[in-house]
């Protein structure tokens, strides 16, 4: 017995309600993040994530107060992602209460933000958010390259050089997303899970694409993620937590129960 | 009344640990504080801490804290978590080498990271703790129960005498030392849900004898 293989809820905030887009269009009210956040923790998520999506200045004070409030009532790891670009939002997103910041675009733009907000405040909260894209032919070997501003825009660096870039410059955790399988509900780009976390030395959570519990379980059995992250199988009640832990259980993989 | 200290060197996220703290207090109010005096006038006193070593330590030291630890982990319950529990030991390996306070002679070690193909360093989750002894921190607390962790370094105690709990990644390490009126964990309680608020009652209620 050893490690625990890692269950995070995903809550996309945006004006300080939970949604979820559906390829970042389709967007449904899924309820309040303070209540959302307790039901989740209920169940026996491991660790929760709130994603900003609108990543605006008002916004960020919203998600601030909520992390705020979230964090005096739910004693589990928080990650709190979205519109951070300074050292400063790192600081406020850590002192509201958030375990783990993750950052995107803002790591694209400036690498060495990255390592200045390791070295100021601990690799261990800071979480390399990529987002990644297949563009290599049909019948060509697969690559992928990452892309920022919610999928919108191409960068042209291969993901998984920027992997382990990000790994040297100090980030501790790497959030790997698939534009191409994001609310697909088609289950995680596997392959792409796998050659990231091949490649690096620190815990990569697969993202993208969690359909049904098995999705979940091939991340991990498969894609070799050392967690799973879901958003909309949770949301609507499909499943809980728990039944996607006893599912990852019942094919040999250690969870938390 | 008097208050349980959770010392703030200004490295880490505290507020966690004081809400933790509150939600088991019954009441008993609790200091987020750098100031000595309110440290040393505490019941409890919790010595937390994440992030580097040598910046954690310089950080004890600009606050003229040192002494003031030493004093009230001599006389005091005392909890250290995770950094907290690092610079008691003698000394780290991290950040070229660190001189800790010396409370439990051994050393903070890297992972090894050819222990196993593919170890992911931090070892970051939720893993079990074997308690080796029987102490009142471990009260209603269940045999390997899983808590959260996130480290890269570990300590290693000269002597086995002073372990609390051991945890494998691959390998046996101590996650958790105790002595006289010290605990002090590897891991984080006051994010490890039921088992960790109820390590962080148990520590409330003790009066510092093993």
């Amino acid at each position: 017995m050893g490690l625990a293989k890692r269950i995070i809820p995903c809550l996309d905030v945006d004006n300080g309600r939970v949604v979820k887009g559906v390829q970042f269009v389709d967007i449904r009210d899924a309820g309040d993040p303070v209540e959302v956040a307790k039901r989740y923790n209920e169940q026996g998520a491991d660790e929760i994530t709130f994603l900003d999506i609108r990543a605006t200045h008002d916004n960020r004070d919203t998600m601030e107060h909520l992390v705020e409030a979230v964090a005096s009532q739910v004693f589990i790891p928080l990650t709190v992602g979205g519109g951070i670009r300074t050292v400063e939002d790192v600081r406020r997103m850590l002192n509201a209460g958030a375990d783990k910041v993750g950052i995107n675009s803002a790591a694209v733009a400036n690498p060495e933000f990255v390592r200045e907000a390791t070295e100021k405040f601990g690799s261990q909260c800071i979480v390399v958010a990529i987002d990644a894209k297949c563009v290599s032919a049909e019948g060509e070997p697969k690559r992928w390259e990452i892309f920022t501003h919610g999928g919108r825009k191409p960068t042209g660096i291969d993901a998984i050089e920027w992997a382990k870039k990000m790994v040297d410059f100090g980030a501790g955790e790497l959030l790997l997303t698939s534009m191409d399988k994001d609310g697909t509900k088609s289950g995680f780009d596997l392959e792409l899970t796998r050659a990231v976390s091949d490649a690096v030395t620190v815990p990569v959570i697969a993202s993208g694409g969690v359909g049904k519990l098995q999705d979940l379980t091939d991340g991990v059995k498969i894609g070799r993620a050392d967690a799973v992250l879901a958003a909309s199988i949770f949301h609507f009640g499909e499943h809980t937590v728990e039944e996607a832990k006893r599912q990852m259980a019942s094919q040999g993989i250690e969870v938390r129960l | 009344m008097q208050h349980i200290a959770v010392i703030d060197y200004g490295m880490g996220n505290l507020r966690s640990v004081s809400k933790a703290l509150e939600t088991v207090s019954n009441g008993v109010p609790v200091e987020v504080t750098s100031d000595p005096e309110r440290i040393l006038s505490a019941s409890h006193v919790v010595f937390p801490g994440q992030g580097a070593i040598r910046s954690c330590l310089a950080e004890v030291q600009r606050l003229g804290l040192t002494d003031v630890i030493r004093q009230v982990a001599a006389e005091k319950p005392f909890l250290g978590i995770c950094i907290g529990m690092q610079l008691l030991m003698t000394h780290s390996d991290e950040n070229g080498g660190v001189d800790g306070l010396n409370l439990f002679a051994g050393h903070v070690h890297h992972f090894d990271m050819n222990a196993a193909p593919h170890l992911k360093v931090p070892h970051m989750g939720w893993n079990q703790v074997h308690q080796t002894i029987s102490h009142p921190l471990w009260k209603n607390i269940e045999l390997d129960s899983r808590f959260y962790f996130v480290h890269s370094y570990y300590v290693k105690p000269n002597d086995d005498k002073v372990i609390a709990a051991t945890t494998e990644y691959p390998a046996k390490f101590t996650s958790a030392l105790y002595k006289d009126n010290i605990f002090a964990v590897q891991f984080h309680p006051e994010k490890s849900h039921h088992a960790g608020l109820q390590l962080l009652k148990n520590f409330v209620n003790w009066d510092g004898q093993p």
